[in-house]
Order: C-alpha cells, then sequence, then structure tokens
C-alpha cells in the first residue's frame, strides 16, 4: 500500500504538523510504542533535527503489562521503555506508533504513561490509520488513512526492525481453515 | 515457560534468559515514582510456607503487589506435617479459593512436585528441602550478569555445604544452561557421591580456585553439620572453606562475592568481605524482587494455551514405560 | 468327592498335559486327552501354563494393628489372585509377632480366611526393639510351628544379638531372616545414594548399608553354624557377598523382590512417594546383578516384601510417606517379564525360585513348593502367559493400592489357583 518514499513523505508531513501544533516544537518528547513505534519517533526526531534544527527528545514506552488482552494469549516478551532524561512531567508527549487499530494499544499506553508522570498533554502520532476503533480514541497526526476490512491485516515493515520500509495489506486466512 | 517453575534444571536456555530479560526490564520500573503495575490484577497468588523464611516470603509478596496480584500469606509453619492437615488437603483448600499461583517453601524435597499434582494453578518452587531455590538462582544468574556484563564463560566458584544446599543446585543447573563454568569448593564430606555427575568442575582447595574466578558464592554452613561429624569444627572450616580478606586478595579485580543470605559472618565469610565492594549481598536482595516479578509475569500475565516451559513438573513418569522399568 | 480334571495344561511350561485332581491331590498326569480319569469338573487349560502354588517368604499382611491397609482375609485373596499358596506373615504388626499367643492368632486368622494358608513369622527380638531376644522356642513350639524369625522392617544390627539369634534357632532348625540395613547409615535415608538422590536433593541411602551387615551376617552365620536368610536383596555388591559365601558352603539363602528385578531409583524423579520403598529402588546395574544372580542361584527366591500402605501414608511429601509396595497380585507377571520373557530363566526355575525353594527356607518343604506329580498336594497355578495388560490397581483385592506397577504394562494373567485342590482362583476371580 505504501513504499519507502511515501513512508518518508507522511512522516516529513507529520513532522511539520507537530512543529505547527506544539508551538514549534516546544517541550515535545516523542515516545515510541514498540515494536514499530520506536524506530518510528527517532525517524521523527532525527527528521526534525536534520530539516528544522530542532531537538525532541525520543524515547520508548512499553505497553506490555498494561494490555487488556494478556489473557488472551501466552505471556509476551516485554518491550523496552527508554524515557528521555528530560521525563515527562509538565511534557508534551507525543505517542508513536505504526497502525491505529482498535484504540486499545493507545488506551494501554496512556496508562502506562500516567504512571512515568502527569505530561501536559499527550498526542498521537501514527503511520497507518485503519479505522474499525473500540474506544474512544482517535489520532492527532496520521501519516495514511487506509480504510480496511476487519478480515485484512495491515503489516508496517521498517528498515530498522524488517529490512526494508513498506506497508503491506494481507488478507487473514479466514478462522478455520 | 512451563506452566509451573519448580526446578532450575527445567529451565531451558531461552526459558531463563526470557527471564533474566524480563526481570531487567522490571528492575528498570521498579525506578519509577510510581512502580506498582496493573499486570495482575484479579489474580491471587498465595504463599504457602511451610518454613520460616521472612526474606524470602517478603520478596514474592513485594513482587505479587507490584504486578497487582491478590496475596494470601499462609503459614503453615508448625503445622508440622505429620500432625497437622496434610499438604493434599492444604492443596485441595487453595485449589478452591482459586489460587492461580502457589509460592511454596517446604522442608521436604519434591513437596512442589507433589503440589504441583494437586493445584490447577501454577506452582512456584521458593525453596524444598535440599533440592533447589530456583528464583534463587535465576536472581543470583541476574546479579552476575549487571555486574559483569555475560554469563556466558564465566567462571562461578560455588563454596560450602554442597550436599544440603538447594541454593548450589539450582545454580549449577541454571550456569550450565546459561554457559557459565561452575567450580564446587567443598570438604568431600558436603559433596553429593554422585557429584562426578554434574555439570561442573570439583576442588578440595579453595585458595587454588581464587585466582581464575569471576564470581564467589559462599553458602551458609549450619553449626549442626559440626555435629554429624561432616567436619571437625567451625575453625577448621572457616580456615579450609571460609572467605577472608587474604583469600579475597586473590580473586582477580574485577571479581564479586555473593552470598545468598543469611550469613553467619565470621564463620563462611568474614565481615571485611562481606561488606567490601565486591560484595553483591544487598544488590542480590533488590534484584530478588525484579526476578519474582518477572517469575510470576510469565508465569500469569498469559492466559491459556500457554507459554509451555515444558510440560508438567520434571520427571513425571511417561506412561506407558517410564524411565526407571527395565524392561 | 471334590475332584478337577485340569485338561492340557503345559506343567512348567511343557507339553500339555491333563491333571486329575481328587481329594486335594494330583491323582494323575497324563499327556493331553489320554487322562483315564474321567470324573468331576473340566478346566480348559489349552495353553496355559501350570506352576506349582507359589510361596511367599515375606508378607505384610498388617493385621493385627493395621486393618485399614490389609487384613489377613484381603492379604491371602490378593495371594491367592498371585498364584500363592502360602504366605509368610512378618512381624511387624501391632502388637508385634514376638509371643507365641500373636503368632497363634495370625496363624488361625490365616485357616479361616482360607484363601492362601498363613505361616507366621517371628519377631527376632521382643518388641522389635532390637535389645532382646523374643521368645523364639516358645513360638517354634506353639500351634504355628514358626521357624522364621525376622525383625523385618528393622535391621538387628547389634552383632552380639544377631549372633546369639543365629545361634539359638539352631535348636529347631530355625532361620534369621535379615532385613540388611546399617542404621547408623541410613539415618534419615530416603533413596538410593547415587545420581538421583544427589539430583533429588534426598537423603541417600548407601548400598553399603546393606552390604556391611549382609557380609557381617554371612561371617557370623558361619561361625556358629547356622541357617541365614537375608530379606530383599537390593544391590549388586550384596549378590557378590552371598555368592562368594555360598562358595564357602555357609548355610546361607536370598531373596529378591519383583520390584527390585523390574524397578530403578529413576522412578523417583517426580517424587511420588509410591516408588518409596525399603530397601530402595536401585539403579540399573544392580537390577541386572539382580537378576543374574536370581538366574545363577545365588539368589534363591523371590519374595514379594507385599507392603500395603492406606492412601494417604502415601498421598503426601516423599520424605514422610511410608516406605513400601504391595506385590502379591504383580509379583508372577513381574517376574515374567524381567527373568522369563528376557530368556534368563525358564518356566521351571521359575517354579524353583517361587516355590520350591522358598518352601524349603520356610522349612514348609513337605506341604509347600511340591513337585507336580501323582500323590502330590494339588496346590498349583494356572497362569495365561500370553495377554499384555497394564496394572490396574483398583481392580487389586489387596486394601491398598500402593502398587508401582499402576499403568505399566505386564505380560501374564493367573487364571486359577488351587490350595489343596480347592479352587481359590477360577477364570482369573476369587472364589467364594
Ligand atoms: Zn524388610
Amino acid at each position: 500500500m505504501l513504499g519507502a518514499d511515501e513512508i518518508r513523505r507522511a512522516l516529513s508531513r507529520i513532522g511539520h504538523e507537530i512543529l505547527e501544533r506544539t508551538d514549534g516544537g516546544t517541550d515535545v518528547v516523542l515516545l515510541g510504542i514498540p515494536t514499530r513505534g520506536v524506530p518510528l519517533a527517532s525517524r521523527l526526531a532525527a527528521r526534525l533535527a536534520q530539516t528544522e534544527g530542532i531537538e525532541v527528545p525520543a524515547g520508548s514506552l512499553d505497553i506490555t503489562l498494561y494490555r487488556d488482552d494478556l489473557r488472551l494469549r501466552p505471556a509476551r516478551a516485554l518491550g523496552h521503555t527508554e524515557v528521555p532524561d528530560c521525563g515527562v512531567d509538565g511534557k508534551v508527549v507525543i505517542l508513536v506508533d505504526d497502525v491505529l487499530y482498535s484504540g486499545r494499544t493507545v488506551r494501554a499506553a496512556l496508562d502506562a504513561l500516567g504512571d512515568l508522570g502527569r505530561p501536559r498533554a499527550v498526542q498521537l502520532a501514527v503511520l497507518v490509520d485503519r479505522g474499525h476503533r473500540e474506544l474512544p480514541i482517535r489520532a492527532d497526526y496520521v501519516g495514511k488513512n487506509l480504510p480496511t476490512s476487519k478480515r485484512e491485516a495491515v503489516k508496517v515493515l521498517l528498515a530498522e526492525t524488517d529490512g526494508l520500509d513498506s506497508v503491506l495489506l494481507q488478507v487473514r486466512p479466514e478462522a478455520g481453515q | 515457560m512451563n506452566r509451573h517453575l519448580i526446578s532450575a534444571a527445567d529451565l531451558s536456555l531461552a526459558d531463563a534468559i526470557s527471564i533474566l530479560d524480563t526481570a531487567e526490564e522490571l528492575a528498570r520500573l521498579a525506578e519509577r515514582p510510581i512502580p506498582k503495575l496493573p499486570t495482575l490484577r484479579g489474580r491471587t497468588v498465595v504463599n504457602l510456607f511451610y518454613e520460616d523464611s521472612t526474606r524470602t516470603r517478603i520478596s514474592f509478596e513485594a513482587a505479587a503487589k507490584r504486578l497487582s496480584a491478590d496475596v494470601i500469606n499462609f503459614s503453615a509453619k508448625g503445622s508440622s506435617v505429620a500432625k497437622g492437615e496434610s499438604l493434599k488437603d492444604t492443596a485441595l483448600t487453595l485449589q478452591a479459593m482459586g489460587a492461580d499461583a502457589v509460592v511454596i517453601r517446604h522442608n521436604a524435597s519434591g513437596a512442589p512436585h507433589r503440589l504441583a499434582e494437586w493445584v490447577r494453578g501454577s506452582v512456584v518452587n521458593a525453596g524444598d528441602g535440599t533440592h533447589e531455590h530456583p528464583t534463587q538462582a535465576l536472581l543470583d544468574a541476574f546479579t552476575m550478569r549487571r555486574r559483569l556484563g555475560r554469563l556466558s564463560g564465566l567462571r562461578v566458584t560455588i563454596v560450602g555445604d554442597i550436599l544440603h544446599s538447594r541454593v548450589a543446585r539450582s545454580n549449577v543447573w541454571l550456569l550450565h544452561t546459561l554457559g557459565a563454568q561452575v567450580t564446587l569448593v567443598a570438604p568431600p564430606t558436603l559433596l553429593p557421591v554422585a557429584i562426578g555427575t554434574w555439570p561442573c568442575a570439583v576442588s578440595y582447595d579453595f585458595s587454588s580456585v581464587l585466582p581464575a574466578s569471576d564470581v564467589v558464592m559462599m553458602l551458609r554452613v549450619q553449626h549442626e553439620r559440626m555435629a554429624q561429624a561432616y567436619f571437625p569444627s567451625v575453625r577448621e572450616y572457616s580456615r579450609r572453606y571460609g572467605l577472608d580478606g587474604d583469600r579475597m586478595a586473590l580473586l582477580p579485580p574485577h571479581a564479586i562475592v555473593m552470598h545468598p543470605g543469611p550469613m553467619n559472618r565470621g564463620v563462611e565469610i568474614t565481615a571485611d568481605v562481606a561488606d567490601s565492594a565486591r560484595s553483591t549481598i544487598v544488590e542480590q536482595v533488590a534484584n530478588g524482587v525484579a526476578v519474582r516479578m518477572a517469575v510470576l509475569y510469565l508465569l500469569l500475565g498469559g492466559g491459556p494455551g500457554g507459554p509451555g516451559m515444558a510440560g508438567g513438573p520434571a520427571g513425571q513418569a511417561a506412561m506407558p514405560e517410564p524411565a526407571g522399568v527395565a524392561l | 468327592m471334590n475332584a478337577w480334571l485340569i485338561r492340557g495344561a503345559r506343567v512348567l511350561g511343557a507339553d500339555p498335559t491333563d491333571i486329575t485332581i481328587e481329594d486335594g491331590l494330583i491323582t494323575e498326569l497324563a499327556p493331553a486327552g489320554r487322562a483315564t480319569k474321567v470324573a468331576g469338573q473340566v478346566i480348559d487349560a489349552d495353553g496355559l501354563i501350570a506352576l506349582p502354588g507359589l510361596v511367599d517368604l515375606h508378607t505384610h499382611l498388617r493385621e493385627p494393628g493395621r486393618e485399614d491397609a490389609e487384613t489377613v482375609a484381603s492379604g491371602t485373596a490378593a495371594a491367592a489372585l498371585g498364584g500363592y499358596t502360602v504366605v509368610h506373615a512378618m512381624a511387624n504388626t501391632d502388637p508385634v509377632a514376638d509371643t507365641a499367643g500373636v503368632v497363634e492368632q495370625v496363624w488361625r486368622l490365616g485357616r479361616e480366611a482360607g484363601y492362601a494358608d498363613v505361616q507366621p513369622v517371628g519377631a527376632v527380638t521382643a518388641g522389635l526393639k532390637g535389645t532382646q531376644l523374643a521368645e523364639l522356642g516358645a513360638m517354634a513350639e506353639s500351634a504355628a510351628q514358626v521357624r522364621m524369625f525376622s525383625d523385618d522392617g528393622q535391621c538387628v544390627s547389634d552383632a552380639t544379638l544377631m549372633r546369639r539369634a543365629l545361634e539359638y534357632v539352631k535348636a529347631f532348625d530355625g532361620v534369621i531372616a535379615q532385613h540388611a540395613q546399617e542404621p547408623r547409615l541410613t539415618q534419615g535415608a530416603q533413596l538410593n545414594e547415587g545420581e538421583m538422590s544427589a539430583r533429588l536433593g534426598l537423603t541417600g541411602w548407601p548400598a553399603v548399608a546393606e552390604e556391611a551387615i549382609v557380609a557381617r551376617d554371612c561371617l557370623l552365620a558361619d561361625h556358629v553354624g547356622a541357617a541365614l536368610h537375608i530379606c530383599h536383596v537390593s544391590t549388586a555388591g550384596s549378590v557378590e557377598i552371598i555368592r562368594w559365601a555360598k562358595s564357602k558352603g555357609w548355610r546361607v539363602t536370598a531373596e529378591v523382590t519383583p520390584h527390585h528385578l523390574l524397578l530403578t531409583d529413576q522412578l523417583a524423579a517426580g517424587y511420588d512417594p509410591v516408588y518409596k520403598v525399603n530397601p530402595p529402588l536401585r539403579t540399573a546395574a544392580d537390577v541386572a546383578a539382580l537378576r543374574e544372580g536370581l538366574a545363577d542361584g545365588t539368589i534363591d527366591c523371590v519374595a514379594t516384601d507385599h507392603a500395603p500402605h492406606p492412601a494417604e501414608s502415601k498421598e503426601t511429601e516423599w520424605s514422610i510417606a511410608a516406605f513400601g509396595m504391595t506385590g502379591l497380585e504383580t509379583a508372577l507377571r513381574a517376574v515374567h517379564e524381567a527373568m522369563v520373557t528376557t530368556g534368563l530363566i525358564d518356566w521351571a526355575e521359575l517354579a524353583d525360585r517361587m516355590s520350591r525353594r522358598p518352601a524349603a527356607i520356610g522349612r514348609l518343604a513337605r506341604t509347600h513348593g511340591r513337585p507336580l506329580a501323582a500323590g502330590e498336594p494339588a496346590s498349583l497355578v494356572l497362569y495365561d502367559q500370553a495377554p499384555v495388560t497394564a496394572v490396574d490397581p483398583a481392580a487389586h483385592a489387596s486394601r491398598s493400592r500402593n502398587t508401582p506397577f499402576a499403568g505399566i504394562k505386564l505380560p501374564g494373567q493367573v487364571i486359577a489357583t488351587f490350595l489343596r485342590g480347592t479352587p481359590t482362583v477360577l477364570q482369573g476371580r476369587l472364589c467364594r
């Protein structure tokens, strides 16, 4: 659905919007949600540094221990939480993730963030919004809106984790097949 | 991960690494303003302690509470198994109470194996007789990895009453799995006769192994062993197998000194060694909570269809012909 | 007249034979189809093996005192189902069988039960306490005619006391059956000392604790010229010592249990106390040595050490569980598997080790362990060697379920047992 160029352009646009809506990036902290939100957050930070000369701290926020679906699967390995030295208190924290779907991941991230400190505001940036929300959550920055059916799976591949940049749309096999 | 954690010998390398890595993340979370996590909300952890061990019980209790589990402390001490309620009846009671995990400390080797047959929840061995104490070994490995950066190839010397030590057993199996080289040092009376079948080296000469040790772990030696003629006197034991400043000076500069506690200062370890910069004894206690959180999370943090640390308790005789039937 | 015709049984595994039984005696053996007397009830024993009624030198019947675990009635029923026609009842009852009164009580209970003869074993020391001889002569002269004495469960560890006991029973052709266990070397012992005990953290039970007593008692038996019987030999070293003692011509006999012929300490891995037994299960090397010893006659016989325990004595932690396993109902099948299937002995030798020799050691050779021949008492077993089935403790007649063979597949099935011409078991089921 998306190639490397489109991903780059989408992040670039998100970067601009962030600057516009946060008073030039003042007090912004980017926190990527593992796995693929983390490289996306660092790319955004790098882009802001390169193109605008603005240093925005980036880190990661693992939400595994806050998930509401832990009992549906075997215990998952924990991701890494790395909060930049400035902390989150009084900051504008922008959560970064690859795909926004049910909204449950973001709900867990908000809980996890609340245990880390008290940000002034929390915003959400996603590369792909595929719809089908199950919670009253919306993204502040969206790279691409992708209308999907629930039977489809959106797969984001990134060079850092998968060796290439790409967004794929796959049809999940029917249950029972 | 298996459904239970009964023996360090049951842990695969992947299981062991997964516990240590999880503990690493959890240890970092402990530094946050709110160390409590919602992960095990609604789960019940029972601490079933047949032996007094306040430190171990508190460590498990703290771990469970930080993960928001409900904790029930069931002290069965004094209800000497012979006269009190049987372990099986206690197990059925805990079962009825809906225990998701039972952390058991017991003076009989193998009690956790038995318990696992009678409860549906996970069984965590918090020390059984002279058999194993797997979470102690995990926190020891965690401490070594944090201090020295690796486990593979690490030279670990364990000194003391190996014969009666559940800590030594768990450490030998776990460290072997993790690729460390273990050397046991003890008077021959305090080594099992079949020690040759364990994946470790043995020495009777403490001083000679110290220059090639990255870790020295001192075990508590009990005075009553003297009455049973395992060694002639505490003085002689200390002289031959105790760690004092002179012996510590034989260690390489980076080496660390560990002790699972509680210590007999002046017997197996002198005060200056216990309080030295090499000593990890206080860290071990702190790391214990993170490691036990990791174990509880990995055992209880998932749902059915579960993880699979490889089946039931070790050695469950598989039908039709269990090992040990000479057919 | 109580008469039976058993058609086509293979006597000691040999050619099909018709066996006629009249009034408690075997009256004719004829090639199959050639029986001259046709009277009484007929049993088709085509393909079945006929063995003399089995003799157990080592049974714990638990009565009096622990009737929740076993009674003389239930224990002898189990014996009959296992092919036994006589069992030696060990003395560690409550009260201890250390007086003429108690041994006569057990003997009478056995006669009433009727499933198998019960020959009481008398205690060597009063109350099994190991300090003072029991009234051995009085027990010998009682109606029970005790000839075998044992403190089984306890070792007669005092060397002087053991020497005196061996000497004393010479007066009435008695034999001392020693439970060889050096007590100081086995304090708190739980499992054979070796790789398993080290790994499991269970206090080790060294082979030497048995062998030291076996060696000492062989020397004592020679010194006083008395008869010594070694109970439940469990180690390769004991076999070697007994072989040496026998080579000297000393009056030493020995028994081995079915479980020590088939099971090893590896089974303790899950800490299930059903595998906890005294002496403990040993290693595969010991099992091999025991089988060899039984095959070459160093070990004279198989004895069950049938030790029933109620469930609550085994549904516990290993270290507080009771020692012992049931054995009467599985012994023949287990020995079949360990010794016959492996080709170590044939059916005639099995009859020797499970009937003739134990009867001789128990001083019962005039009435039990007799050859299957015309004129002999009709105490015999019909055994089907073909089926292979998993052992089901729930089907046992014993009051206790602590068999180590539960769920394990063993060959064979006892089809019928006759005690002096009267069937105690027919079609694999208890009579009456
Ligand atoms: Zn015995």
